[in-house]
């Protein structure tokens, strides 16, 4: 298929592979531990299982898997105040396929549907706008998520509803903006992260110079990177050959997609419609300050938050469980006490097991047990 | 039809009084159009000798078709309906003999369409030289069903010596498709127009009884057979490792998938092993007998894009890997609910 498998090319992979072990090699000289890199989004956690990139590495990189999947890091609150909203017999709560099962304290969007509340997956803001005008009696409410990946959509969705003058079209907001995360993650004492793959649809918004930071301060090197394998075994190379000579920087291996300036009518929009919050609850990670987005005064018509009441009650993550471990890199997934047992894609208790994108969840479905050496079975493969 | 004014099924239709008879006697008795239904009985009666020519047991299954929309490229809920057990019969390895047809139906839908329905349940019976010999007709108010549902109950003939089961595969043996992936479940979601996506993908609805009996022509000893439905080649491939206590390696660059449907499963994320085929089936073979079966497949109509997709192995057991197009390899779970398309 076009503009797809040209960057799953096996031979190009192997090469790559190559190069990454000889760089790997020589920068494991003199380390007592693996080096290891984080990818921030969860699209690229997705990716790196879904073609078992891991088994194709060398033991010396060990990949870190970040934050960057909006569905896991949402509160158990946030859930609680969505299925309040929705449980508005005048509501019909809109929603993205995979925020439709994340748990809450009392039960998921899919359950509070079963429970008779009218809600709908839509594949775009738009389709929740488009059902807010066929529905003029209904109160239509989308659940806004994401980073800045999706932060446009829903801006210039409720830029629309406004120019069309929809009053019944509402955002429960919970947007959230991945760099004061990540700086969260390098200021934790425990950090022992070598380097960043950056979220490369994040940067197709916002460009890849808010990430400066992270090499002017912290001195890691940081690679913008796309989300097909090869994209992401050309950023790994990057990193390993800025720290193999000695260099610190942000690149940009996302270049046919991400500008460094990033698209400047999609940030007008969100500037537009949009505002930091002063702290937001992130699960696994705690109250991060400036991380989350609300919806500016002037488009308070358009707030759910602001329209319907809800409950705003902060949930604590499980005691057992060990999400903030495992997105900092100081654990794996199976290390965690309730891994595998108390905590599976069918019953996560930690953010990291709801989502597919979800470090956890991704391990349990691609990667939880051996994997055994390939037999010479394929003879019959042609 | 019933009179001229009913152009829409009401709740008389279901009441057991003149309305359902004249619904029974004008639309569902020409359609269906055979001496053991049309003597309306409480109940069809085959008689025994004739079946026990053709085997020693008898195959009895059922299923609920319910689908939106009901009518698709490719295919309706009728087709469906009589396929979908038709098929259930066929991976036994026995010869469809007979359904049932029971309809629950919203009030409001229109006769035009429950008219195409069973003609096209009609149509696709003949095909397949089964009998719909007994159904039932029920009326509910609106909103208590989506539009139409249909259920029907098969009974097939079993031959002698055919022992297929979830439980029969060895290492070693061989893993075969019958055909493209996931072209069902592509066909639906783009029919649904919600996704503003425009294709030809045409749903893969059909018989599987005919590829049967030739695959077991070439190899009465097929270990393992299951059509590959909801849930996909993934699920059916983890109940057999988990049945066989074997481990199976597919192979990604082995899986037959249109262009279309790959395109439509990048643009939503789905993964095609866990989406739908109501055409397709899966199979285990022992190795000596994979090239015969597959030849025959190919020579088949319904399996004339056949291919080995993967093979048995004795670790790790019950579990299902998939060799990656890219050199890697990873874990092919059971689906935990229903796919969902990813936010980004």
């Amino acid at each position: 298929m076009k503009y797809a498998d040209e960057f799953r090319d096996p031979d190009l992979a192997k090469s790559l592979v190559a190069e990454i072990t000889r760089l790997a090699d020589r920068l494991a000289a003199g380390r007592s531990r693996p080096l290891q890199v984080m990818e921030v989004c969860g699209g690229h956690t997705h990716t790196i299982f879904r073609y078992g990139l891991k088994d194709l590495l060398p033991p010396a990189i060990e990949f870190v898997h970040g934050p960057g999947c909006p569905v896991c890091v949402l509160p158990m609150g946030r859930v609680d105040d969505c299925v309040a909203i929705a449980e508005h017999p005048q509501v019909i709560m809109t929603s993205f396929g995979d925020a439709m099962r994340v748990p809450g304290s009392r039960k998921s969007l899919l359950e509070a549907k079963a429970d008779g509340a009218d809600v709908r997956t839509v594949y775009s803001p738009l389709d929740a706008l488009k059902l807010a005008q066929a529905h003029p009696d209904r109160e239509v409410v989308f659940f806004a998520l994401g980073f800045e990946t999706t932060m446009p959509s829903t801006a210039m969705t409720v830029l629309q509803a406004e120019a069309l003058g929809v009053r019944n079209f509402s955002l429960f907001c919970n947007h959230i903006t991945i760099v004061p995360t990540v700086k969260a993650i390098l200021d934790s004492p425990d950090l022992q992260i070598d380097g960043f793959l950056g979220p490369g649809h994040v940067s197709m918004v916002i460009g890849t110079r808010p990430y400066e930071f992270v090499s002017r301060q912290y001195h890691r090197p940081l690679v913008v990177a796309g989300f097909e394998p090869l994209d992401i075994l050309q950023s790994l190379w990057m990193v390993l050959k800025q720290m193999d000579e000695g260099r610190c920087e942000v690149e940009n291996q996302y270049k046919r997609i991400a500008p460094e300036r990033g698209n400047g009518p999609a940030l007008d929009a969100i500037t537009r419609v949009f505002e930091l919050r002063e702290f937001f609850e992130w699960r696994g990670l705690g109250s991060i300050d400036h991380s989350g987005i609300r919806m500016r005064a002037a488009y308070a018509a358009f707030d759910a938050e602001r329209r319907f009441s809800v409950p705003n009650l902060k949930i604590a993550d499980p005691k057992s469980c060990q999400c903030g471990e495992v997105l900092k890199g100081v654990i794996k997934p199976p290390q965690c006490k309730v891994f595998g047992t108390l905590c599976t894609p069918a019953t996560p208790l930690g953010a990291l097991m709801v989502s597919s994108e979800g470090a956890c969840a991704a391990h349990h479905q691609y990667a939880r047990i051996a994997m055994p050496p390939r037999a010479a079975a394929a003879a019959t493969m042609n | 039809m019933a009179s001229p004014r009913d152009t829409t099924i009401n709740l008389a239709h279901g009441s057991g009084g003149r309305a359902m008879h004249e619904l029974i006697e004008r639309l569902i008795l020409p359609a269906f159009d055979n001496p053991r239904l049309a003597a309306l009985e409480d109940q069809a009666t085959l008689p025994l000798a004739a079946l026990a020519a053709h085997g020693d047991r008898l195959a009895f299954t059922t299923d609920s078709y319910v689908v939106a929309p009901l009518f698709f490229p490719g295919g309706d809920i009728g087709k469906l309906a009589v396929c979908g057990t038709v098929n259930d019969l066929a991976m036994s390895g026995a010869r469809p003999v007979a359904l049932s047809c029971a309809l629950v139906i919203e009030e409001g839908f229109p006769v035009a369409d429950l008219k195409r329905v069973l003609e096209s349940m009609a149509a696709t019976a003949r095909a397949v030289g089964v009998e719909v010999v007994t159904g039932d007709t029920k009326v509910v108010e609106r909103g208590a069903a989506d539009k139409l549902f249909i259920n029907t109950a098969g009974i097939g003939v079993l031959p002698a010596g055919i022992e297929i089961g979830a439980a029969r595969a060895r290492p070693g043996d061989v893993v075969l498709a019958s055909g493209t992936l996931g072209d069902h479940a592509a066909a639906i979601l783009i029919a649904r127009n919600e996704l503003a996506l425009h294709s030809d993908i045409a749903s893969d609805c059909q018989p599987l009884d005919g590829l049967v009996r030739a695959m077991l022509a070439a190899c009465p000893g097929i270990r393992c057979l299951r059509d590959a439905t909801r849930g996909g080649v993934a699920t059916v491939l983890n109940e057999f490792a988990a049945a066989s206590q074997v481990g199976i390696r597919l192979h990604e660059r082995a899986l037959p998938v249109k262009a279309e449907v790959r395109g439509a499963c990048e643009i939503l994320g789905l993964d095609v092993l866990y989406m739908a085929n109501e055409g397709k089936l899966v199979a285990i073979v022992p190795r000596e007998a994979a090239d015969a079966v597959l030849a025959a497949m190919r020579a088949h109509p319904a399996g004339a894009d056949a291919a080995v997709i993967g093979e048995v192995l004795d670790q790790p057991r019950g579990s299902v890997l998939l060799d990656t197009l890219f050199g890697g390899q990873r874990v092919v779970d059971m689906l935990v609910g229903e796919q969902l398309p990813r936010i980004c």
